[in-house]
């Protein structure tokens, strides 16, 4: 009850600091909370917004499949094997903390322009870290599950689902929160330089027009999906035992 | 430095890397990939030392390093300043709490054309959304190493009889250093791909800018030469970070 309370008080402080930046910086630079929302509210009821919705969820749900199902299995098969692990791991990190827009004409010239360059670049986003939780958390489990699993002589599939999995659950879902709002930036980012379709084209196009309220709508429409969609995955994470 | 490199595992790690570069160069020149999609890594490190050699892009070279660097700088500054005030706030870290768990799920991108308008198109937008991209990773860094400070040190401290100032700079702020410097890595990198990121969406200067340009005139050449001055800078320094944040780890265990 006391953490809910909280959220309230750190919302409505959001929107006061808000407001006060709207009174500095006048309505060429923001529009006021209030008038953001009206303009939400107007653009919910345009199907042209939920055209471009629906683009960028579709480009997102293959995005975020590809970056967890594969980041997974990389990890897991980079994590088995302590040196291929050792190995990898500055040269992931290295790719993790590169800025990944500058590839972004590469990834253009190789998937020409529409959806699939879309995911390509939201799954480079989202990929890596994924493996990288993945891969770090197999190699620290515990020796002596591993030494159990032998000793009750279960097979390679039985070690995977009844140890392993288990094992590295936590770090894998926190992996996948990472996963999961690196790939919706990647998506975006495509969409602001590569698309005709999408929120991250809306986002571009408005800024082209001076359309400050549509950005601002469509930003915030994003923030609160985004933080919605991690304040699930936080709460999964929580609920893992450990 | 030279032994850990020159590990087995280090020397496996660089045939992994040039066995992945020859192969790229392989199936370039073989024509596999045409040239108009990807130039031969060669003929981009050719391409480099052309670019460094003529000084033509010299201008959005600096023009990036300075505002990574003003970025890096301001997350640093402001991230240490307000981890401290929250630290000493625990009512009112409660209620961000939710804001910091929360906050890099947000695509702060978006709100970059905010900035321009607020801004301009220079320097001042770019900076700011690097720098709040960063300061949160800085802000988190810092709060984790007060709270990993050992409490028998603060006894130590006590024992001694030392007065706020004197234990801050004594005892908190080397015990927590290993932390603030993990931040400070996290507070650079971000801010090196927040510069980046928002030059290539739209600016007049620097690195990003240019390889925009570039790809817009089709200028493959300069393009790729750009882009791999980025993956070297990027590497370079993030290594280093790393390097030294893993000696400070290293030597926090052994206590």
């Amino acid at each position: 009850m006391k953490r809910l309370g909280d959220s309230v008080l750190l919302v409505i402080g959001i929107l006061a600091a808000w407001q006060v930046l709207f009174w500095i910086a006048g309505d060429i630079a923001l529009t006021s909370p209030a008038a953001t929302a009206a303009h939400l509210w107007k653009l919910l009821g345009t199907a042209r917004f939920w055209e471009n919705a629906a683009e960028t969820a579709r480009a997102f749900g293959l995005a975020v499949t590809i970056s967890i199902v594969g980041g997974i299995a990389l990890g897991v098969m980079l994590g088995l094997n302590r040196t291929s692990g050792v190995v990898s791991e500055p040269i992931l990190i290295a790719l993790y903390s590169l800025p990944k827009v500058t590839l972004y004409p590469l990834v253009l010239l190789c998937f020409g322009l529409g959806m699939s360059a879309k995911v390509a670049f939201g799954a480079m986003h989202g990929l890596i870290p994924v493996t990288i939780f993945t891969m770090k958390a197999i190699m620290q489990i515990k020796p002596v599950l591993w030494r159990t699993a032998h000793a009750m002589r279960l097979n390679v599939r039985q070690t995977a689902l009844t140890i392993a999995l288990p094992a590295v659950l936590p770090e894998v879902v926190a992996g996948a929160r990472l996963g999961f709002s690196l790939t919706l930036l990647g998506v975006l980012i495509g969409e602001m330089f590569a698309s005709q379709r999408g929120l991250g084209f809306m986002i571009m196009s408005a800024m082209g027009l001076g359309d400050i309220a549509t950005i601002m709508a469509v930003a915030v429409f994003l923030s609160v999906v985004a933080i919605a969609a991690n304040a699930v995955l936080l709460w999964i994470d929580r609920a893992i035992p450990r | 430095m030279n032994r850990r490199v020159f590990s087995r595992e280090g020397w496996i790690r660089l045939g992994v890397i040039a066995a992945f570069v020859i192969a790229f160069e392989a199936f370039c020149r073989a024509g596999f990939i045409p040239r108009t999609v990807v130039l031969p890594p060669s003929d981009m490190a050719v391409s480099l030392w052309h670019i460094l050699q003529t000084g033509e892009y010299n201008k959005d070279i600096l023009s990036t390093l300075r505002n990574v660097a003003a970025s890096a700088v301001l997350s640093v500054t402001f991230g240490f300043a307000l981890g401290v005030i929250l630290h000493a706030l625990p009512r009112m870290r409660a209620t961000l709490e939710p804001l910091l768990a929360s906050y890099y799920a947000v695509p702060t991108f978006m709100f970059y054309p905010v900035f321009i308008v607020m801004f301009g198109v220079g320097s001042g937008a770019i900076i700011a959304i690097a720098v709040l991209l960063s300061v949160v990773a800085m802000i988190a860094s810092t709060l984790t190493g007060l709270d990993r400070i050992p409490r028998v040190l603060r006894k130590t401290a006590a024992i001694y009889r030392m007065g706020t100032a004197k234990r801050a700079v004594l005892i908190d702020f080397p015990a927590a250093a290993p932390y603030l410097f993990t931040g400070i890595k996290l507070a650079f990198a971000y801010a090196f791909i927040g510069v980046i990121a928002s030059e290539f969406i739209l600016s007049g200067q620097g690195i990003g800018y240019a390889i925009a340009y570039a790809y817009n005139n089709f200028d493959n050449r300069n393009m790729y030469g750009l882009m791999l001055l980025v993956i070297l800078l990027a590497t370079a320094a993030n290594t280093a970070l790393d390097t030294i944040d893993r000696r400070m780890q290293s030597r926090m265990r052994r206590q």
